[in-house]
């Protein structure tokens, strides 16, 4: 091929010098063929390629943004979740304070109630106590007396007098008096 | 690593050049033989002839069919590199249109998507070594800045009807220059078809000679033919940029052009 076109340049050089592209008795050839080519690539192009890759243009935004609204959708959801963790950590807390604040008062209660009780017994038995004090000591006195009234009798009999027993109880009342 | 190639390479041009050198080491440089057009047949180029042309054209149709239909066959979601090749392509020219030619302009994504492939496909076909490219040829570009043309005229008569001659009339100028601006304004609107062509063709077309002079150059010089070939590597470099760029800006003039005829008000 090389050699033909080799041949024919040369026969056309010498024909026609100067440029290959001012020689017109080829522009037919070239127009027609040109003109054969281009409707070829028109109708190539546009009844196959471009539509098709129009099509995979347009599926291929579909299709990012789809993915782009799932991922939304999905990050919406992980907020959600996360959202609901919190409040039920938040619930747990308060119940669990809750709970704790009512044992503390149940307890409270009963505490007092044993303090109470206690308080009570504790008084119960200062009260005993003091009435079995005021007994010891009233019996005290009452000792007292007796014995105040025979360590007088016996001083009277020892200076040599008769004891009058009311008289000398009575002076040691008297004596207690005063 | 890289400092190993490069030395191995360097020692494979500097071999090439001794054992290939030419006899006669005359200066032979025919830099625009690569752009004749002929029959692969044998015979005269007629109009139905299969010429190279229709080799390289069929070839840029047959790489748009593998990138943009192959290439997105599996309508992956996570694409395939060569399906994301087909989708940046496709963003890419969408994207331009919108904000070029505005939103109304987007039904006619498919034609400029088509002008797009076809220049950038045959661009870098033409940078394959030994081919041929279709679009140095202004026969091939002036057919499709003609197309863009008519198609904008024609489409800013439906859209706006009279309106569309407001192009030409800058009603924001004072009223004494509008009669000269509207003179220009026509000029420089009948001129586009021509630049528009022109600017691709004599880009292409210039890019290659330059490569063909410097195979030249290598050719002639024998043991130092390494030295053209750095050149024709960093001119090939920036043929490969150049091949991008023309389709772009071939592209986006067309947008530009477009949004005229459907908003023609300055």
């Amino acid at each position: 091929m090389a050699s033909n076109t080799q041949d024919a340049a040369h026969g056309a050089a010498e024909s026609a010098p100067g440029m290959p592209q001012l020689d017109f008795s080829t522009f037919g050839n070239q127009i027609f063929w040109l003109a054969i080519a281009l409707v070829a690539i028109y109708l190539i192009l546009s009844r196959v390629a471009l539509p098709r890759i129009a099509a995979v243009l347009a599926e291929r935004q579909g299709t990012i943004t789809n993915d782009l609204a799932a991922a939304e959708d999905l990050k919406a959801k992980a907020v959600e979740a996360e959202d609901a963790y919190n409040k039920a950590l938040a619930d747990a807390r308060a119940e669990a304070q809750r709970i704790a604040a009512e044992t503390r008062a149940e307890i409270q209660v009963g505490l007092d109630e044993a303090i109470a009780k206690a308080d009570e017994q504790i008084s119960a038995k200062a009260a005993e106590s003091e009435k079995a004090i005021g007994e010891i000591k009233a019996g005290a006195l009452e000792s007292v007396k007796v014995v105040a009234a025979d360590t007088a009798e016996a001083l009277v009999a020892a200076l040599g007098g008769k004891a009058d027993a009311k008289a000398v109880a009575a002076a040691v009342a008297d004596r207690m008096k005063g | 690593m890289g400092k190993l190639f490069f030395y191995v390479a360097l020692a494979l041009v500097v071999v090439s050049g001794l054992i290939f050198a030419p006899e006669h080491a005359a200066l032979a440089i025919h830099p625009m033989d690569q752009f004749n057009v002929a029959s692969l047949t044998g015979g005269a180029v007629s109009t139905f002839a299969i010429t190279n042309v229709t080799l390289w054209l069929a070839l840029a149709v047959v790489c748009v069919f593998l990138l943009m239909v192959v290439g997105s066959s599996r309508r992956a979601i996570v694409p395939s590199r060569a399906q994301s090749i087909a989708e940046l392509t496709y963003g890419f020219i969408y994207k331009m249109v919108e904000d070029v030619a505005g939103k109304d302009g987007v039904k006619f994504f498919p034609y400029i998507m088509t002008l797009f492939m076809f220049i950038l496909m045959a661009n870098f076909l033409g940078l394959i070594p030994m081919s041929f490219t279709t679009t140095s040829h202004i026969a091939v570009t002036a057919i499709l800045a003609g197309l863009v043309f008519f198609t904008v005229t024609i489409v800013g008569f439906v859209k706006n009807g009279v309106g569309f001659l407001g192009l030409f009339w800058v009603s924001s100028a004072p009223l004494a220059l509008r009669p000269i601006l509207a003179i220009i304004e026509l000029i420089s609107y009948f001129v586009r078809p021509v630049s528009h062509s022109i600017r691709l063709a004599g880009n292409v077309m210039a890019g290659h000679a330059v490569l063909k002079v410097f195979a030249g150059f290598a050719g002639a010089l024998g043991l130092f033919s390494f030295l053209p070939i750095f050149a024709i590597t960093a001119v090939y470099a920036l043929e490969v940029l150049v091949a991008f760029i023309q389709a772009y800006v071939f592209t986006i003039l067309t947008c530009v052009y477009l949004k005229d005829a459907l908003h023609p008000s300055h």
